[in-house]
């Protein structure tokens, strides 16, 4: 348990191999954040292997079995225009973490660019920069979504570009204040007596800085995209039928509820399980990346 | 071995002036040092050397040439500067690899390697430090890093902020001995601040007294011991000093 190492053989693996791994087997250790991997790995899983995995053709329409409860031929029930639930889920696993991914490689590197670049710099660019994060935070993210989707119209790409738009602010405000709390530190000054340019402080001495909380915060963050994601597809402003988006399903479900409590029920769990796993995957980082616990690693 | 002289160094923050038309020499190869109490401009003096701080008036000039009118490469082989706090000054998620490889890439400099290794020599480390992180290495030996980062670009001038206040009282002999003893390999030019009287006994040659943004007297070495200062500030520094080591 003690930092002060004696001088030993150190493993020849790379750190950040040991670091993930120690990492993962923090989380797993947590009931919490293992239920959130566990999750997760079934949501990956599942996407990977939806053919295999879906017993049915998710657009395959069979007029004759329509509304059929969960039974062992339908394990999830069938739909309106007969389709299987269960595959159509299996497959709208695909959607939803197409989603998560395509959001959070774009909102992650433009929120960690304007935030670094505002912290670092200060001054006018800070000012500019940050007036400009506070135009986009200043909207419910839904709404300004919703005002997007609307104008570019509906379509799952426009869906998710629009809650790219609304999910950067967040993180770029986080980059920022973790950027001013060491950018008058002495390793950047010794970065710039060696001649380093900004790019290169930045990419180099700050990114590394700020990577853990800004992890934390896009895993927080992939939540709320999910939900985001639904509800849009929910007003029909995502994903378009024919599509098996978990939102879409449940917005088109929503007719036979009352008769048909499968059709919102099963992709109403899938998209609570999913992010409630983000949520918790999100608390276990935090706890895994504390900055107390970091020499351990 | 290159001079460094300031003339007329003055620097304001805001409305609050903190240097007051600072000047002095430092001799080809000399170790000068600058004491005076906390708050009273030491290391705005180094960093406005350094040109970490720009908004200075007057001239800074390293054997004629003026620190201002370097470029960024120039001056990073020119001067260098080891910090205060061993802690604050290595990236926490750099290993000592990329400590000292980054200003040779910056900078061009082909056999990475072999100055690497020499350069980890140099300061008395063994070359499997360069695979260690700063949170795996004591104090004294972080400095020591933190001194090869400096010499690797070999430098002509090493600016010091304290450079072992942060240490046990072992350990500052240990890395003062070191200073003392690449200035006598590699001939470097020292500016060194601190606040121990001690410490610029042992290791310069001639230091500054500074009070408030002002320097006080310049004084050789020599003064300390036989307190042969004429300001009375400098004096009460000295004696206090004095007096201290007595009980001590
Ligand atoms: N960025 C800044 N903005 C405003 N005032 C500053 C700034 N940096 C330093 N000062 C002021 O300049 C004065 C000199 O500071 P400096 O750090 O050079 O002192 P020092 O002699 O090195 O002290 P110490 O021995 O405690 O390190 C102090 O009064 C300090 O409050
Ligand atoms: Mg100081």
């Amino acid at each position: 348990m003690s930092d002060t190492l004696p001088p030993q053989p150190k493993p020849k693996s790379p750190q950040w191999v040991t670091a993930t791994g120690n990492i993962l087997r923090f989380l797993f250790r947590q009931p919490p954040s293992a239920f959130g991997l566990v999750v997760l790995v079934l949501l990956i899983g599942s996407a990977v292997l939806a053919p295999v995995l879906a017993t049915h053709d998710p657009y395959v329409q069979d007029l004759t079995a329509t509304l059929l409860p969960p039974s062992s031929a339908h394990f999830f029930g069938t739909d309106e225009l007969g389709r299987d639930v269960y595959s159509r889920l299996m497959h709208g696993s695909r959607i939803t973490l197409t989603i998560v991914f395509l959001v959070t490689i774009t909102v992650g590197p433009i929120g960690l660019f304007v935030g670094t670049v505002a912290g670092y710099f200060g001054g006018r660019t800070d000012t500019v920069l940050m007036r400009l994060t506070d135009i986009f935070l200043s909207f419910p993210s839904l709404i300004l979504s919703l005002a997007f989707v609307a104008a570019l119209g509906p379509s799952l790409n426009n869906a998710i570009i629009a809650i790219s738009l609304t999910a950067w602010p967040p993180i770029a405000r986080l980059a920022r204040a973790e950027t001013m709390t060491f950018r008058r530190a002495d390793f950047i000054s010794a970065a710039r007596l060696q001649g380093a340019s900004p790019a290169r402080i930045i990419w180099k001495s700050i990114v590394p800085m700020c990577m853990p909380s800004v992890l934390i915060r896009l895993t927080l963050n992939m939540a709320t995209v999910i939900l985001t994601a639904a509800g849009l597809g929910f007003l029909g402003l995502g994903a378009q039928p024919p599509l098996p988006e978990w939102g879409a399903m449940i917005a088109t479900g929503r007719r036979y509820m009352i008769d048909s409590w499968w059709l919102v029920t099963f992709p109403g769990l899938a998209i609570l399980a999913v992010s409630l796993a983000f949520n918790l995957l999100g608390d276990g980082l935090r706890d895994a990346l504390d900055p107390k616990q970091m020499h351990r690693r | 071995m290159k001079p460094l002289s300031i003339r007329d160094l003055s620097v304001s923050f805001g409305a609050l002036r903190v240097l007051h038309d600072i000047s002095f020499d430092v001799r080809a190869g000399e170790c000068f040092g600058l004491v005076g109490e906390s708050g009273s401009g030491k290391s705005t003096v180094l960093s406005c050397a350094a040109m970490l701080w720009s908004q200075w008036t007057g001239r800074v000039e390293i054997d004629g040439v003026s620190v201002q009118d370097m470029s960024p490469a120039e001056r990073c082989r020119t001067l260098q500067m080891v910090f205060q706090d061993p802690y604050g000054s290595l990236h926490p998620r750099h290993a000592i690899r990329t400590v000292l490889s980054e200003p040779l890439k910056i900078q061009g400099f082909d056999n990475r390697d072999a100055r690497m290794e020499q350069a980890l020599g140099d300061v008395g480390l063994p070359v499997d430090f360069l695979d260690r992180y700063p949170h795996q290495l004591s104090g004294g030996q972080r400095q020591r890093v933190a001194i090869a980062r400096a010499l690797i670009v070999e430098p002509d001038v090493l600016l010091l902020d304290e450079p072992t206040s942060a240490l046990d009282v072992s350990v500052q002999a240990e890395i003062l001995n070191l200073l003392a003893k690449l200035r006598d390999e590699k001939g470097f030019t020292y500016i060194m601040v601190s606040h121990d009287l001690a410490v610029v006994d042992h290791m310069c040659d001639r230091f500054a007294v500074m009070q408030t943004g002002r320097v006080v007297e310049v004084l050789d070495h020599d003064a300390i011991s036989s307190n042969g200062a004429t300001e009375p500030y400098a004096r009460e520094l000295i004696a206090a000093s004095l007096e201290y080591e007595r009980i001590a």
